[in-house]
């Protein structure tokens, strides 16, 4: 029972998804839109689950004084004013949460990533020594494409974002789909695994 | 100079000098940022899901329209928190197998449709091809890369003679299309950072237009 339950459910749902594909019929839509909408609650439900761990990690931080624990105070803070926030005045276009959005999440969001930039010149710089015949490939692929973007390359040469553009949309749409098709069978095989009770890592434990 | 005064520049700007702080080292101005920006990106998904998901989908259908089906994924939500009881913590895979299962199973047709059969669909050559000397020639090599990669990484057989040489092709479009992804992505962290240096001169500091 405490197996074959979920077992049997995740059976009945991949089946049930499987055929609803190929059924153009109304009460297969209309059943296809109920199930979104059930699976959006059901994962906002597993959303406290995941608010009450980043809390309660925080909690303890301060409650035993651990290093860096007036951060924490920082997440907790900012996680409460937020929500409540965005519960009580709504989401609306003009509700405060909007201008925490655009004055906190966003350039937060955007700095973070762009700092990538620089921590990857310094990682290119390393493994982009052309050593070998691969490594000069993968080398002056990057150069071409990184230079066809930019203004200076079409001033080297006009040729530059022609060459950029065909190097992404030949080469590296070949490589991409060859991979792609690799990934796409994987993503098959594990998730009729899942649906068949083959993979059954997710069901944890033994009991 | 044209320094703003909007409070809510002031802030975005120095969150933003916090976080670029980090190219220096780990500090405290950084962890201050970096600690606000996981609280505040919690409690903006707590809104979010409350007013765009359960709001509309659960609350409003079960207590205004009576519709009582929506206790179904209300009952199978709340055994999430069968986690928190001993002897009921099995039940915590309910759910799971339910999403697992619609998860699954919406994947293998889409995934099929998308990746396997557009793609194949999007590599063969076609009549239409030639009529440019140039896309029948790109079509070509494209369709020469991809059996090229996919028997670089077919493993069954020892790859030798014909397959050996392919694989070797394969290995050469790989390493371009690596090299061209990483230029890329590359390009767009750039592009964000020139962003928010502009954002920095333009809007806070108003030194340039």
């Amino acid at each position: 029972m405490q197996r074959s339950l979920p077992l049997g459910l995740c059976f009945i749902m991949g089946i049930l998804m499987i055929i609803q594909f190929f059924s153009p019929h109304p009460i297969s839509q209309q059943f296809f839109d109920t199930i979104i909408k059930w699976i959006r609650i059901i994962s906002a439900f597993a959303l406290v689950l995941g608010v009450r761990s980043i809390s309660l990690r925080h909690i303890e931080a301060v409650k035993r004084r651990k290093s860096g624990f007036v951060y924490s105070i920082f997440t907790l803070l900012a996680l409460v004013i937020t929500a409540v926030l965005g519960l009580v005045f709504g989401i609306g276009p003009k509700a405060p949460i909007r201008t925490i959005f655009n004055n906190i999440l966003v350039p937060l969001g955007a700095t973070m990533f762009s700092i990538l930039a620089f921590y990857m010149a310094s990682a290119a710089y390393r493994a982009f020594r052309a050593r070998t015949f691969e490594a000069t490939l993968l080398l002056i692929s990057a150069f071409i494409v990184m230079l066809g973007m930019v203004p200076i390359g079409n001033w080297i040469s006009p040729h530059f974002p022609a060459i950029a553009e065909w190097i992404l949309s030949v080469p590296n749409m070949a490589a991409k789909r060859g991979i792609l098709f690799g990934v796409a069978l994987g993503v098959i095989a594990t998730s009729l695994k899942i649906i068949l009770g083959i993979e059954r890592g997710w069901l944890g434990g033994r009991r | 100079m044209n320094i703003s005064l909007d409070i809510w520049t002031w802030i975005s700007a120095l969150l933003t000098l916090f976080i670029f702080s980090f190219l220096y080292g780990d500090n405290p101005f950084y962890k201050f940022a970096e600690h606000i920006f996981v609280g505040v990106s919690v409690g903006y998904t707590i809104a979010i899901t409350w007013h765009n998901f359960l709001y509309p989908d659960l609350i409003i259908p079960l207590f205004k329209q009576g519709n009582l089906i929506n206790l179904i994924p209300a009952f199978l939500g709340i055994l999430y928190f069968s986690v928190f009881f001993k002897n009921l913590s099995w039940m915590i895979r309910i759910p799971i197998g339910f999403v697992l299962g619609y998860g699954s199973g919406v994947a293998i047709p889409a995934i099929f449709q998308a990746n396997i059969i557009r793609q194949i669909q999007g590599s063969l050559l076609t009549p239409k091809l030639l009529e440019r000397t140039d896309l029948l020639i790109a079509s070509i090599i494209s369709l020469f890369g991809i059996v090229c990669t996919i028997i670089y990484f077919f493993f069954s057989r020892e790859q030798k003679g014909v397959s050996k040489i392919m694989a070797k092709c394969g290995i050469i479009f790989l390493m371009i299309g690596f090299g061209a992804s990483f230029g890329f992505t590359v390009m767009a962290r750039v592009s964000l950072l020139l962003g928010r240096l502009q954002f920095l001169l333009r809007d806070w500091l108003g030194l340039i237009r």
